[in-house]
């Protein structure tokens, strides 16, 4: 298969096949609302204390911060600084420093990427509280039914086939170049399950240990991600690698063909490509 | 639909114009769930009473919030909100050096009580390093020395009906249309008998300064810094604290945060 011309392959003209059940696409898009609410009320939550600190505790007397947003006064005016490690970048106007030229706020994020967008971190807590419930509701949703129906077994264990295939997927991927067929492909797999089984649990997990109430019924969560602090930088972390999965995964749609992903992700159905020896085999 | 597949220069452009537009379009389009009599806040705040629930499930009553030890106290401990009262009550006691102050136990309890500043120092006391954790989302660790809540509990002795403890201290917070709003807080029975619930009057092996709560804080260590109320000088055993400021059972509760303060 490696070196093949793909040039005559003609995509998306085989048959209509009915690729996502009810579950997968109402848990997808259940999830498509909570991590938009989570990360702009969390970003809101982020702006009351908009700091990363390393550690059990935030140092105010010395310095255990890896990333600060905050402003400065200089003799241009007040400037919005980031500050990650000792590398100080001038960011007024988006991080530090936020608004209108002629009524600047000193804000961590933006107005434009919080929820409410004026400072409220009482209504950020809220909003993120309830999706925050909603998610987990969600995600132990998916994690029954796809152990029950097989969807978890069937699509996303890699199979010695799939790393096989690894490097021709990378290379196709990188060509812009894509199969449609029934079978999530292995980067796909790869991707899907570190959202699904790695970047999760850690952000559940990291939540949690920033409960002061949890950190009492589970003291190994401070221990597992080295204080208090560290775990809300880590979750601020995983927030960002979510980020760097939705930017890939629209990209990936866009380029694969976002009429027939769409419709395969509300309605289920799916066109495969065309030529039958492409397609996978039936599933067991 | 293979039309549809762009190749990366035109899909490059379209990233970057959807991240543009998403940056400028703004979320102000849900700032009406900053309202806070909106119907809809009212429903997600529905999660709250869940997380107190599970919370509550979860957790053992005396499950013990995580010690450290004294070489992790490595700053003073950070003071916010008020930091210096004004109120005349409270500059008369803080100029006699806290030495007419008196702790007021009352409410729904069989014994009613006032202790002094000097009485209570002379009970059990319990000194914990622990840490503080604002609903800012930073964390101070710091020592902390006080009486016991529930030896004074004991003493004032409970009546069935009271579920709910109410802090009340001398900083002022607003003025409202009816006087000065002072603070005020409330927690349920479990974190009222918890062993690690103490009125501090000792920071760091020195006596409370005024900055953190002088003469007496409550820890709850098993909650946010805003449910550690300061310079409290009365207790009240409660069956509702819906009598209470906006009724919801504590100063920023009033103004939209959460009640039980567990996360």
């Amino acid at each position: 298969m490696h070196g093949e011309n793909r040039s005559g392959t003609r995509p998306c003209s085989g048959p209509l096949i009915y690729r996502q059940s009810l579950w997968t696409r109402a848990t997808h898009w259940v999830w498509a609302l909570c991590l938009f609410f989570l990360l702009l009320s969390g970003l809101q939550i982020f702006n009351a204390h908009p700091a990363l600190n390393i550690g059990h505790e935030s140092g105010f007397g010395y310095d255990n911060a890896i990333l600060r947003l905050h402003a400065v006064n200089t003799p241009d005016g007040p400037r919005g600084r980031t500050t990650v490690f000792r590398w100080a970048f001038d960011t007024t106007g988006v991080l530090g420093l936020s608004g209108p030229a002629d009524d600047r706020r000193v804000r961590g994020f933006p107005p434009s990427l919080t929820i409410p967008s004026y400072q409220d971190l009482a209504t950020g807590r809220v909003v993120h509280f309830f999706f925050a419930w909603l998610l987990v509701a969600t995600l132990l949703t998916w994690l029954a039914a796809g152990l029950v129906n097989g969807h978890i077994r069937r699509d996303f264990v890699p199979t010695g086939k799939d790393l096989r295939a690894l490097p021709r997927d990378l290379a196709d991927h990188l060509r812009f170049r894509f199969r449609h067929t029934r079978d999530y492909n292995v980067l796909q797999k790869f991707s899907y399950c570190g959202v699904l089984f790695v970047l999760m649990p850690l952000m559940i997990l990291t939540g949690l240990a920033m409960s002061p109430g949890m950190d009492a019924a589970w003291p190994w969560l401070l221990d597992l991600f080295g204080g208090r602090q560290t775990a809300r930088t880590i979750h601020f972390l995983v927030m960002t690698l979510l980020i760097l999965f939705f930017v890939v995964h629209l990209l990936m749609i866009l380029a694969a063909g976002p009429l027939n992903e769409l419709r395969s992700i509300i309605t289920g159905w799916y066109r495969t490509d065309g030529e039958p020896d492409k397609v996978s085999e039936p599933h067991s | 639909m293979s039309k549809l597949i762009l190749d990366r220069r035109r899909l490059l452009g379209l990233g970057a114009a959807g991240a543009s537009s998403l940056l400028l379009a703004g979320c102000d389009a849900f700032d009406d769930l900053g309202d806070r009599d909106s119907r809809l806040r009212a429903l997600l705040q529905n999660a709250n009473d869940l997380t107190y629930r599970a919370q509550r499930l979860l957790i053992r009553d005396g499950a013990l919030a995580p010690e450290y030890s004294e070489s992790e106290i490595r700053q003073g401990q950070r003071p916010n909100g008020s930091t210096d009262p004004q109120s005349e009550a409270y500059l008369a006691l803080k100029a006699d050096n806290f030495s007419s102050y008196r702790l007021s136990i009352t409410g729904l309890v069989e014994n009613p009580a006032r202790y002094s500043l000097a009485e209570l120092r002379n009970m059990p006391s319990r000194t914990q390093i622990t840490r503080h954790d604002c609903v800012e989302g930073w964390s101070c660790i710091a020592k902390w020395t006080g009486t016991p809540l529930a030896h004074l509990l004991d003493a004032a002795k409970l009546k069935p009906s009271a579920r709910y403890l109410v802090f009340h201290c001398y900083d002022i917070m607003d003025l409202g249309p009816r006087g000065p709003i002072h603070y005020y807080e409330s927690c349920d029975l479990i974190d009222a008998r918890h062993p690690q619930t103490i009125l501090a009057y000792g920071l760091n092996g020195q006596p409370l300064p005024v900055a953190n709560g002088a003469p007496l804080r409550v820890r709850i260590e098993r909650a946010l810094g805003y449910k550690q109320p300061k310079y409290v000088y009365a207790i009240e055993a409660v069956d509702s604290f819906t009598r209470f400021g906006r009724g919801r059972g504590g100063y920023w509760e009033d103004h939209g945060y959460d009640w039980y303060g567990g996360i």
